[in-house]
């Protein structure tokens, strides 16, 4: 006769059988013995990737255009920070799903003004030089629509854009102060200062890279080198390491969705897929209570091979 | 008769941990007959690859966070730290894998399972911390990444992953913590319930 | 690439990844041999002889 209320994914019968000796302390001591040997032999065998940290002086060297049209970018507010949004502004879109927008009820946490933090500051904070300092107080002192026409000046001459003789040259004669702007923030830059300013913002002591690593990630050099390590988001990159080393495996169905649509996309992929894996994690979590889900085991018969002897004694 | 000493919080609390988790019960030296299978050391082994993560990450951090970089002894240790931790996921997974074909949340088991899932994502997430607090190519380029995600969700205003000050304090003090603390629990569940027994598609009310 | 790849790393692997592709489907070659053994331990984890079951005596 069947139990009526027994659940074979739920319930178990209560074990009257044998019990045997088993020692969990040696268990244990022996896992502990194997996995440091084999953690030292992995690591002689095979060390561990770092590769050295980019500065802006390293970019700013290795490619002073795409610094300079970077700098030029967050001048005139058309960086891809400057257009970020939440948290950092109020220049882009928030990421959401209908009415769901995290992103846009947070706001503004963390404020970054490209302009201001990216280039005036740290221009300011240099010993005083005299044309340096007659672009700043030309630049400050003007409308803003004065300004946007400076920058679109420069910014629609700056694909003539050419680097000699340690000068930022771009063809215009209408950009007012911002030749002077952009070539003397190269200069800092490849000078490493601007690396230094970006951080002091916060004071002497500084943990927090936000700003420099911020306008980093608006330039195509850190991209670049990105990419031919194999690190790109549309690469799985997520999943990657640097070099010929394994990776974290364990975000591959994290990385997987940004490979396929609709996710890659949308403007709000990045929430979507953040959306899908919550749900996924949820699901995973509560496996025990999810009728259906729970049965798999009990379709896929692997247990009968992980207690083969248990029902080969039991049904004999 | 109940008497002063009985009704104390103290006593009270040790009788109640005693009766749920009696000596022979948290160090068993038995364990029933149908515990016989490789697929029982994976929790273990887990369990002792987290020892050696934790250990190597306690060396890591007694030089401060950038010594690795500039000494072939700390690059080592930094080996020994990262090669840890794959092995802590390679287990954990044929561990998780193992106890989704055992079913293994049956028979009031169910939190068993919360705990340690709840465990593999917070594992997830100090190794995350651990690659952005790395001060290096790889820290840099995986901040700038992570950022959208996680300011997608309204998170990033809070958890700002490129404030290294931040990401290392979560890596190498809160989530440790959290990760041990789940996982003592997780284990303590096991030991309070027992090793799950095989599946029975039907119970005979006879015999 | 790397700076000092440091105490004794007898393979190096400060090298640019070897990556499979098919379809959207994109791997480096060290993440799919952790898989793989990965999936390797699983199946010999289930497969193996346990130790110490002895010969199997009748039911108590
Ligand atoms: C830090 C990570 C983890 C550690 C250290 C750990 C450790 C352990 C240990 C030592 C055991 C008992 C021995 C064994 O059966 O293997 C165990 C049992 C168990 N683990 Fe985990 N575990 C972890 C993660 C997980 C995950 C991710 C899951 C599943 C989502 C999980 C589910 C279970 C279940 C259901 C049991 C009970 C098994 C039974 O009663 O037979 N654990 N764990």
């Amino acid at each position: 006769m069947r139990k009526k209320a027994y659940r074979p994914d739920v319930d178990v019968p209560e074990w009257k059988g044998r019990y045997v000796p088993y020692d969990i302390i040696k268990e244990g001591t022996i896992a502990l013995v194997v996995v440091a040997i084999l953690t030292v032999a992995l690591a002689v065998v095979f060390s561990s990737p770092d590769e050295k940290a980019i500065t802006i002086k390293t970019w700013s060297n290795a490619d002073p255009i795409d610094f300079a049209k970077t700098a030029v970018s967050e001048l005139d507010g058309t960086s891809g920070v400057a257009h970020y949004g939440a948290p950092y502004n109020h220049g882009g879109p928030a990421q959401g799903l209908g009415f769901l927008s995290p992103e846009k009820w947070v706001g503004v946490r963390i404020a970054i003004n490209t302009a201001t933090d990216f280039v005036l500051n740290p221009l300011e904070a240099q010993p005083t030089q005299p044309a340096l300092h007659a672009a700043l107080t030309q630049w400050a002192s003007a409308s803003s629509t004065t300004q946007s026409s400076w920058t679109s000046a420069y910014a629609s001459a700056d694909a003539k854009m050419t680097f000699t003789g340690d000068h930022v040259n771009v063809p215009t004669h209408a950009a007012g102060p911002v030749p002077v702007l952009i070539n003397d923030l190269t200069m800092m830059a490849r000078s490493g200062a601007l690396d230094q300013a970006l951080v002091t913002q916060n004071g002497f002591y500084t943990t927090n890279y936000t700003k420099p690593l911020l306008f980093l990630s608006d330039g195509t050099y850190l991209a670049g080198l990105a990419n031919k390590q194999h690190l790109g988001g549309d690469q799985w990159g997520m999943m990657n390491e640097t070099g010929s080393w394994p990776g974290q495996a364990w975000l591959w169905l994290y990385t997987f969705w940004y490979q396929v649509s609709p996710y890659n996309s949308s403007k709000s992929g990045d929430f979507m897929v953040f959306g899908t894996m919550m749900v996924l994690t949820a699901l995973l979590v509560a496996v025990p209570f999810i009728p259906g889900l729970r049965s798999v085991p009990r379709r896929i018969k692997i247990y009968r091979l992980i207690w083969r002897e248990h029902y080969r004694e039991s049904e004999d | 008769m109940s008497t002063d000493i009985d009704r104390q919080w103290t006593s009270r609390l040790r009788r109640s941990v005693v009766a749920k988790l009696p000596p022979d019960k948290l160090l068993p030296d038995t364990q029933p007959a149908y515990v016989a299978s490789w697929i029982y050391v994976f929790g273990v082994t887990t369990m002792a690859a987290l020892g050696v993560v934790i250990a190597t990450g306690c060396i890591l951090a007694l030089d401060g966070p950038q010594w690795w970089h500039s000494s072939s002894l700390g690059h080592f240790v930094n080996s020994l730290h990262l090669w840890s931790v794959e092995i802590f996921f390679f287990a954990m997974v044929i561990h998780l894998w193992g106890k989704f074909a055992m079913a293994a949340w049956r028979g009031g088991r169910s939190l068993t399972w919360v705990t340690g899932a709840i465990t593999f994502m917070v594992s997830i997430l100090t190794a995350f911390t651990g690659y952005v607090s790395q001060t290096n190519f790889d820290s840099q380029w995986i901040a700038t990444q992570a950022k959208d995600g996680i300011n997608s969700t309204g998170g990033g205003a809070f958890f700002n992953v490129l404030n290294l000050g931040q990401m290392l304090m979560w890596h190498i003090v809160l989530l440790p913590i959290g990760a041990v603390l789940l996982t003592v629990l997780h284990v303590v569940m096991v030991r309070v319930k027992g090793v799950v027994p095989p599946i029975v598609e039907t119970v005979e009310l006879s015999a | 690439m790397a700076q000092g790849w440091g105490l004794g790393a007898l393979i190096n692997l400060n090298h640019y990844g070897h990556y499979l592709q098919w379809h959207v489907f994109s791997i480096s070659v060290a993440n799919l041999l952790v898989i793989i053994v990965m999936i390797a331990t699983f199946v010999a984890a289930l497969v193996a002889p346990f130790p110490g079951r002895r010969n199997r005596k009748g039911p108590q």
